[in-house]
């Protein structure tokens, strides 16, 4: 991966100038860069990693990993299915997997019957969907590398040789 | 009448163990004073040392450290610099560089034996030196020539001061400068060792943190190995400083002469750290890997920005420090460092402190968070102001 991405991949909001002290190369080809990514699709959006749990009255939002067995079909394959379930804003995720079902899907809702709803009237009756499995979220550790528990300090001497 | 030896009570700088004291006490410093890297011990590692100890493994080991442990030394050595080490003979497992440091020159110096030691230098090199009964020659370097320590200087000593010295101890990639040699560099300090018939005391634990070209140990030139003491171990590559192992590799006579000493005040290391540095060396070299880059990154923005201050700093090739000039400001390191403390709470280590000729200087560790650094340089461009 090329070091600019490398770096705003870990935090999105260094400053093109930073960068460019950081990794020797010129600020004008740093901001050229950065340009090109963002117009050709790499870079597709900044964002905030929020640890939703920290939020006071979010307590209820629910978040469910959703199994779904899928007919594919001729053509299209799996893509048009997917196309039509990702569609939903309720899709936070959807991938294509290996294994015993097609898609896994994470969906979120304000609470239990919302994602229940989802599935019961949205999902599960489209035409391709064979079948489909939903594990509630109880508890969320790690996201995307990301340990969601405040980590303690190094625990470092302020001073040493 | 004192009960001190005199050789103890004239070690150390005085004003240094006082300076450092009042960092202790303080809080909410910004600290540029650490000599060791900043994340923990990667867990897969962490976790074998853990599970050594449920499974029991709390015993004394071999004094040359555990067999497994040497033999997988002698192949990562192999492996990563084509040098070849018997395990049995000619490699023992130290509590840290520091402690093989203090073995080695314990195991070849006679009382008044001369021994070249390069300034600026790490703290313990003159310490351990004057405690084995030798006596250091200073080699002074400066910021003009990168802090390298040149063939010409070598010789020169060699036919002055430093006639018929026994060793030179050299350290690189060099704490507190971050200086490093190239090949052809280590070249010649090798050939100008062998016309004067020094042992080199190579210490390169740093050697993982090498940025502008391959690091090359001098036991590995053609001709080297029976000349230099190696000396390596696992603090900085793989952020295992409180585990405490180290190595030596190096002639089985001088191994054997070390492995003596330590067996009487050591013993051996503690298993523990053994077996986790075993597991360090079978899959951790990735985690080393990520951190270097990490690490180059900030480097180049630190002596950017130290420049852009006004204070000299020249641009190191290795470890992660940087030891910029503050001659400009006309105080001493220890007057600079004092100060930046109280009135911006920053936190370095003044230059006096790695030797006499280091007065102009102070030494900033960069293994600190980026958001850190930039707010510890922030700080000390206002205290620049203010002075």
């Amino acid at each position: 991966m090329d070091e600019i991405l490398e770096i705003l991949a870990g935090d999105a909001r260094i400053s093109a100038s930073e960068i460019a002290k950081m990794t020797g190369k010129s600020l004008d080809s740093v901001k050229r860069a950065i340009q090109k990514y963002e117009k050709n699709g790499t870079i597709l959006k900044y964002k905030t990693v929020i640890n939703h749990d920290m939020i006071p009255g979010n307590g209820s939002l629910v978040r469910a990993l959703i199994e779904v067995s899928v007919a594919p079909q001729k053509d299209v394959g799996f893509d048009y299915v997917a196309e039509r379930v990702y569609s939903f804003p309720e899709v936070k995720s959807c991938y294509l997997v290996s294994g015993t079902y097609d898609l896994l899907l994470v969906v979120e809702g304000d609470n239990i019957h919302t994602v229940a709803n989802f599935v019961a009237s949205k999902l599960s009756p489209m035409e391709n969907v064979r079948g489909t499995t939903t594990h509630f979220l109880l508890k969320k550790y790690k996201e995307d590398g990301q340990i969601l528990k405040k980590q303690p300090s190094l625990k470092r001497l302020n001073i040493s040789y | 009448m004192t009960q001190i030896s005199k050789k103890v009570e004239q070690l150390a700088p005085s004003g240094i163990r006082a300076f450092f004291d009042l960092i202790l006490g303080m809080k909410d410093v910004i600290s540029l004073g650490v000599g060791e890297p900043d994340f923990a011990t990667p867990w897969h590692i962490r976790e074998k040392a853990i599970f050594s100890l449920e499974q029991g493994y709390t015993s004394y080991t071999s004094n040359k450290g555990m067999l497994e442990l040497r033999k997988e030394i002698a192949s990562f050595l192999r492996q990563r610099y084509a040098m070849n080490y018997d395990p049995n003979e000619e490699i023992l497992i130290t509590v840290g560089v520091s402690e093989g440091l203090d073995l080695v020159m314990r195991a070849i110096l006679n009382p008044g034996d001369k021994v070249l030691v390069p300034e600026p230098v790490y703290v313990s090199y003159r310490p351990v030196v004057e405690l084995a009964g030798g006596t250091p020659i200073i080699l002074e370097t400066n910021i003009a020539n990168g802090f390298k320590l040149t063939p010409q200087q070598i010789d020169q000593a060699c036919g002055e001061d430093a006639k018929g010295a026994k060793a030179l101890m050299i350290n690189y990639p060099c704490n507190p400068t971050g200086t490093s040699y190239t090949r052809q560099e280590l070249e010649a300090i090798g050939r100008v060792a062998k016309k004067h018939h020094l042992l080199i005391i190579s210490d390169e634990i740093y050697d993982e943190l090498t940025y502008d070209f391959d690091h090359v140990p001098l036991a590995s030139l053609a001709g080297m190995k029976d000349r230099v003491i190696y000396f390596n171990g696992f603090s900085k590559a793989y952020a295992m400083t409180g585990f405490r192992i180290g190595w030596v590799s190096g002639p089985a006579a001088v191994v054997a002469a070390m492995t003596k000493i330590h067996q009487y005040t050591m013993l051996c290391a503690p298993i523990m750290g053994q077996m986790a540095a075993q597991e360090a060396l079978k899959s951790g070299f990735k985690s080393v890997q990520e951190m270097k880059r990490e690490y180059f990154r900030r480097r180049n923005y630190i002596v950017g920005a130290l420049n852009a201050l006004g204070l000299e700093c020249h641009m190191p090739q290795g470890a992660f420090y940087v030891f910029p000039s503050i001659q400009k400001t006309g105080k001493t390191s220890m007057a600079f460092a004092q100060d930046l403390l109280k009135q911006k709470k920053v936190a370095l280590v003044p230059g006096v402190a790695f030797g006499k000729s280091c007065d102009d200087y102070v030494r900033i560790s960069y293994a600190s968070a980026y958001e850190s650094l930039k707010e510890a340089i922030s700080r000390i461009g206002s205290y620049l102001e203010t002075s």
